[in-house]
């Protein structure tokens, strides 16, 4: 009836050339950072110091460790919307054990374990009962956040203590943060997870065929499973470091994070549809995102301008590589 | 499948009336039609969005930037009532949908022409048509008392003993009805969601329409723009902040499935009216508002579960993997 298809050598790992790393996404990101940077350093003498350069990691630190998990997350096909209310619900946790008299280790844990089962709830009603991940985590959005309100309602929680303040807003060495540092490792190791374990390459390969994979013998749903625990691991840590870094803790804590921390990951080169994607993507688009909100901030640019160029930086990095190949093969349009 | 989505918004629709009556008990005044009445046209709003969300997410697409779209234009018509008011009401809800749609236009263009997926555009218009809100305004306000008189009560004369803005709503969901099953647009935006492929064979034309479906919420977003800033009187770059998410609420709580081609008119109406009915229930029972928001997402998730059981037929699975390959 057909012809059968001649055995295809399937390489490990595909060849790079070096027009293929020119023409990457990270080259096309690592020029955006060139240019915020040089501009930015015309722009406002205060910009190139080491210390205004730390301050800036602020400003992408804790949304960029949600992003680094939220990226695998997304490779797999998956998405996490409800990581923002994970933070609040964590940090609104924490804020219960403080006014119980918790000392700081116990304040870590609880960050971190509230993130974890939050994730991990995500991921059982996903994986247990096979729903779309996009309405679940927007359910549970409001449910985690929501929890944060009813115990919460319009109050707020301070008296964090004194050692407690190191997580956000230590230095560990010279101008490196404790956020900077731990954002930095946790790369490495995201990196080194995905681009270099069999769990890595599984990812990717759910992602592109999840019942392929399914047929091939690879634990679909407990990957999933993973990764979700893992986003609402990394959510815990990032509530850990923002209560850390604000001292006090509002139900409207973290708002907006949710979608901010996608747009990271899909700045940096991640497919929404999930299959492709890398870690250094994500983190060149996290510091870009950095130095445009830094930049436009020295400039005296509000919040909410900002917001456009990071907006319009999304859509036309995304738009830019497809209308270029369109013109290229001259069928625009 | 059509028993079956019959099936679906009349278990929906007696879960409402559980839940009135539920309220009832604790409040006996809930029930009252003049009550209802009340509920139905402070859901107005959300039921008209919810209907334009409706139609991208048949198309297995999503439109994020609809609480924005809805801050700009609603910024827009507040500051010509500011500036002239003299035009006349009807043309100013004119201009609603105009921007609207062009902003929805935006949104399609980019899905339909670029083939970005439509999370992401509407991801980066979100930031940007509130952005641009308040580039228009320069951050200011505008206060009920810049307003004209007739901007503020034009929806809030009653007609029939219904007030206007219930009507705009039962008129825009008249409309979305005879389009969604009377005309040959309606059906192909259920045909793309249901299998791409096959309706690109069928002869439907899927960027094409998946633009004229962004243009539907781009305007209904326009309209309910004008409605919005009219009934709460303040125009400011803070409002509806992060409501595309209830919208979306709306959708899902009506059984409109997010991975396209199921959903009806009667359900984005009924997920609307169940948040609705909520909303206003909480304050008369005595419970704290702030529980509102907890309450709403245990309602997704539950009717995410229950919509998934219905949704679980054999070969669509395969259907959505042989169009991928």
């Amino acid at each position: 009836m057909s012809d059968t298809p001649a055995p295809r050598h399937i390489p490990d790992r595909l060849d790079k050339p070096l027009t293929s790393a020119i023409f990457s996404w990270e080259a096309l990101l690592v020029a955006v950072a060139v240019v915020i940077f040089v501009v930015n350093s015309f722009a406002s003498p205060y910009f190139l110091d080491p210390w205004s350069l730390s301050d800036l990691t602020f400003n992408f630190t804790e949304k960029g460790l949600i992003a680094l998990a939220m990226a695998l997350l997304i490779i797999s096909g998956e998405i996490d919307l409800s990581v923002a209310a994970i933070v609040a619900l964590a940090s609104t946790m924490m804020g219960m054990a403080v006014q119980a008299g918790a000392g700081t280790p116990v304040l870590v844990a609880i960050g971190i374990v509230v993130g974890l089962g939050c994730g991990a709830f995500n991921g059982l009603l996903v994986t247990r009962l096979g729903l779309p991940s996009i309405v679940v985590t927007i359910g549970t959005m409001s449910l985690f956040r929501g929890i944060a309100f009813i115990i919460l309602g319009d109050q707020a929680y301070k008296g964090y203590p004194e050692s407690f303040a190191f997580f956000g807003q230590g230095y560990v060495w010279w101008a490196f943060s404790f956020e900077l540092t731990l954002f930095l490792v946790a790369a490495l190791i995201y990196w080194f997870v995905l681009h270099r374990t069999s769990f890595g390459r599984r990812v990717f390969a759910i992602g592109n065929n999840p019942v392929a994979c399914q047929f091939s013998g690879v634990r679909v749903d407990r990957i999933k499973f993973i990764l979700f625990c893992l986003t609402g691991l990394m959510s815990g840590v990032a509530s850990v470091l923002i209560t850390s870094r604000l001292g006090s803790t509002r139900p409207s804590i973290a708002q907006g994070y949710e979608l901010e921390a996608i747009t990271m990951v899909v700045l940096g080169g991640v497919s929404i549809l999930g299959g492709a994607g890398s870690i250094l993507g994500v983190v060149l688009a996290a510091f870009i995102m950095g130095l445009v909100t830094f930049g436009l901030g020295l400039l005296n640019v509000p919040g909410i301008v900002m917001s456009i160029f990071i907006g319009l930086l999304l859509i036309i990095v995304i738009a830019l590589p497809i209308v270029w190949r369109r013109l290229r093969e001259g069928r625009f349009a | 499948m059509k028993s079956l989505l019959k099936y679906r918004e009349i278990w929906l629709l007696a879960g409402i009336l559980v839940l009135i009556g539920l309220i009832s008990t604790r409040f006996p005044g809930f029930a009252d039609p003049a009550n209802l009445r009340q509920v139905f046209n402070d859901t107005a709003i959300l039921m008209i969005l919810a209907l334009g969300q409706m139609v991208v997410i048949l198309t297995r697409s999503i439109d994020l930037s609809m609480a924005s779209n809805l801050c700009f234009t609603g910024m827009v018509v507040a500051m010509l009532n500011a500036a002239h008011p003299a035009i006349p009401i009807p043309v100013l809800i004119v201009i609603a949908l105009a921007v609207g749609l062009v902003l929805g236009a935006i949104n399609g263009l980019l899905v339909w022409r670029l083939n970005i997926p439509s999370i992401v555009v509407t991801l980066g218009t979100l930031t940007i048509y509130r952005g641009a809100t308040f580039v228009l305004s320069g951050g200011a306000w505008v206060n009920a008392d810049r307003m004209s008189a007739d901007f503020i009560n034009f929806q809030r004369v009653a007609f029939l003993g219904i007030p206007v803005l219930s009507w705009i709503a039962l008129l825009v969901i008249a409309l979305f009805f005879l389009a969604m099953t009377r005309t040959a647009i309606g059906r192909s935006i259920y045909a793309i969601g249901v299998n791409p492929t096959a309706s690109v064979y069928a002869g439907i034309d899927v960027g094409r329409t998946k633009f004229v479906v962004f243009c539907i919420s781009g305007m209904v977003s326009g309209l309910a723009g004008y409605l919005w800033i009219s009934r709460y009187v303040i125009a400011s770059v803070e409002v509806a902040n992060g409501y595309e998410l209830n919208i979306i609420a709306a959708c899902v709580i009506g059984g409109i499935s997010i991975a396209g081609g199921i959903g009806s008119v009667g359900g984005a109406v009924l997920g609307s009216l169940f948040l609705g009915i909520i909303s206003n229930a909480l304050p008369v029972i005595n419970i704290s508002p702030f529980w509102q928001m907890a309450i709403s997402g245990g309602a997704i998730i539950l009717a995410v579960v229950l919509n998934a059981r219905g949704e679980r037929r054999q070969g669509r699975i395969i259907l959505r993997k042989a169009e991928a390959a």
